[in-house]
């Protein structure tokens, strides 16, 4: 079994965000492993481990896929450390800025051309949160899309995995032949910590380099169908009252609610 | 005119309030046609709740396999429609399931998306509200239809003295849509309160609460909040996933939203940091949360909460 994991690098959720001319600055911003991806990380290795236990060689196999600039490589290297066995990265000046659909298009080529059976994802990249590219992806590729999985069983005599979906509309059971396009919330494990063995094994580990040309693909398949008018930065908030709890603070709270009719 | 279709939100019995919130930003646009689809015999009742909404008409596709295929089924369905109708833009409420709609008919019908708008122009074009609030942004699409999911809650919808006239039409789902098989689901447990992405007011618990959240509840009773809950909450089991407020839970733009017991960790603050008035309440005079506090009081939720109620109960009497 081969499983591919679309990792992305983002700025880091705690650092402040900068907007130049309609697009987030990511060069003024430190950038991590969106740590969405990691849980899809976690999850596939967890998958993976007990099927090779005892092999030679690793028969099931990980791949990280990433679109993005070159310094994305940290990201891959991240996940390698965690286990994955390789990384595809790909990188191309046509690719600046590209929306979902694009994005979606280029790791669905970069899968197509390396032969998997699952793709696994993360449900949001915390930078753009649109929680679409893995229900995207499913569509581009005609797979079976088992997405923000709680739970997931991979039964690989049957070609068969078996997720629980959960949103905010509930809990739905579903399952599905190979190949599928699975998407993990943060739920679902708690992702481990690199050792220093596996950052020492990672820094060996191969990660490809692919431009669009070398995956078949033209500036002109990529899509811009969006276009931002306008972006400001919205005033701060103004700074509020805080007051010390010495016997009437509930009471009043009462008294602001009350006036500011909130209640 | 614009022909606008709308995607109706709905759990099998009601409609969700986005539905009347989504047939304004439509009609703003041109026409408002509504799209329900419904388990066979479910789609009339359903239709009746639209009356007094803005749509001209309704569109009722009754089709099991959309739930018993999901995601992908639905997005035939939809297709389908857009095509036979010629419609010119669909309106999705923002949700896991209606983001990852729109996202396969972008690609499907090779059409721009937008997603989490909270406003919307009668030319299509949208405000989004982005990186937790901070940066505000406008944006237009620029294919021959626009495919754009809207905040619940994003404007108070107009109410319309006419109903809309309903119409049945049949869809097919083809294999390559069916390719997951759905075997039993669960409705999200619903209490008597309103839903935290519809209500005006939330009232949500963090680690602070230690596991009881009578306080909070009892505070949401006495004003008509809906309940949220922060991520240690609900890891730790002592409330729904359903109920959590933030990056991996739900976004709120309510009119108020207390913070009962939250540090007001970032992932926290990406879901509840564009609500109108936000009031704190926390042991911590340094936690973070009242950075963004309207009002915040540094004290025990266990005594602040039961005195706020009592007040207010007083002085309402
Ligand atoms: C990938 C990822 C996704 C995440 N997604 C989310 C998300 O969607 N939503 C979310 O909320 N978090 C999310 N988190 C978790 C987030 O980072 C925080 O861990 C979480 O929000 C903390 O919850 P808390 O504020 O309730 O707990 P804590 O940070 O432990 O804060 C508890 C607070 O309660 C106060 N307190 C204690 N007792 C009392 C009392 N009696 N009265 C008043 N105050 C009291 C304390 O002073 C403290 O400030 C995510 C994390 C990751 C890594
Ligand atoms: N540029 C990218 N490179 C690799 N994976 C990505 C990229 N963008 C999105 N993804 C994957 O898609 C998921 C959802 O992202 P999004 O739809 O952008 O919120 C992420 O958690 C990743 O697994």
């Amino acid at each position: 079994m081969k499983i591919a994991i679309c990792v992305k690098q983002v700025p880091d959720s705690w650092a402040e965000k900068k907007m130049v001319s309609g697009r987030l600055d990511r060069e003024s911003v430190d950038a991590v492993l969106n740590d969405l991806d990691e849980y899809a990380i976690e999850e596939a290795l967890r998958i993976v481990e007990p099927l090779n236990e005892g092999k030679e060689t690793a028969e099931h196999t990980i791949t990280l896929i990433s679109m993005g600039p070159e310094r994305a490589t940290e990201a891959i290297r991240k996940g390698l450390s965690m286990g994955a066995d390789s990384g595809i990265l790909v990188t191309d000046v046509a690719l600046q800025g590209s929306d979902a659909v694009s994005t979606a298009k280029v790791l669905a080529k970069t899968i197509e051309s390396g032969g998997f059976d699952l793709v696994f994802c993360g449900t949001e990249s915390t930078d753009a949160r649109m929680s679409v590219v893995p229900a995207m992806l499913a569509e581009i590729l005609g797979w079976a899309q088992l997405t923000f999985a709680g739970s997931v069983k991979v039964d690989i005599s049957a070609n068969q995995v078996e997720i629980a979906r959960m949103t905010d509309s509930g809990v739905e059971n579903m399952s599905a032949k190979f190949p599928c396009v699975v998407s993990v919330i943060e739920k679902i494990n708690e992702p481990r910590y690199p050792s220093f063995k596996g950052i020492m094994a990672a820094k060996k580990k191969p990660i490809e380099n692919k431009t669009l040309g070398d995956l078949g693909l033209a500036s002109s398949d990529l899509s811009a169908w969006s276009e931002v008018v306008d972006s400001q930065p919205r005033p701060p908030r103004e700074k509020g009252l805080k007051l010390e709890d010495s016997g009437e603070g509930g009471a009043k709270l009462a008294d602001y609610l009350l006036e500011k009719r909130l209640v | 005119m614009t022909k606008n279709l709308v995607l109706i939100d709905h759990d099998g019995n009601k409609v969700a309030k986005s539905a009347a919130e989504l047939a304004t930003f439509a009609k703003r646009a041109g026409n408002a046609i509504g799209l329900l689809l419904a388990n066979s015999g479910s789609g009339d009742s359903l239709a009746a709740q639209l009356n007094g909404t803005e749509f001209e008409r309704v569109l009722i596709v009754e089709n099991d396999e959309i739930n018993r295929h999901g995601i992908a089924a639905a997005t035939a369905a939809i297709a389908q429609i857009i095509e036979k109708e010629g419609a010119e833009s669909i309106f999705i409420a923002s949700s896991a399931r209606g983001k990852e709609i729109a996202g396969r008919l972008a690609v499907r019908l090779k059409s721009g998306i937008i997603t989490d708008a909270v406003d919307v122009a009668s030319d299509l074009s949208t405000t989004q509200s982005v990186f937790g609030g901070s940066f505000s942004v406008k944006a237009k699409l620029k294919t021959p239809l626009s495919i754009i999911t809207v905040r619940p809650s994003s404007i108070e919808p107009v109410i319309s003295t006419s109903n809309p006239t309903i119409e049945k039409v049949t869809v097919a789902i083809d294999a390559k849509d069916k390719l997951v098989e759905i075997s039993a689901s669960q409705p999200p447990v619903k209490g008597g309160r309103p839903d935290l992405t519809e209500a005006k007011i939330v009232i949500s618990g963090g680690r602070g609460t230690n596991g009881n959240f009578a306080e909070v509840e009892a505070f949401a009773d006495l004003v008509g909040g809906a309940v949220g809950a922060s991520r240690a909450a609900t890891d730790a089991g002592w409330y729904p996933h359903t109920h959590q407020v933030g990056q991996t839970g739900k976004t709120v733009s309510p009119q108020l939203y207390v913070a009962c017991g939250i540090s007001g960790a970032i992932q926290h603050r990406a879901g509840m940091q564009t609500s109108k008035t936000i009031v704190a309440i926390n042991k911590d005079p340094e936690a973070p949360i009242f950075d963004l506090a309207d009002f915040g009081v540094v004290g025990d939720l266990f005594a602040v909460l039961p005195q706020a109620r009592e007040a207010i109960k007083s002085k309402r009497s």
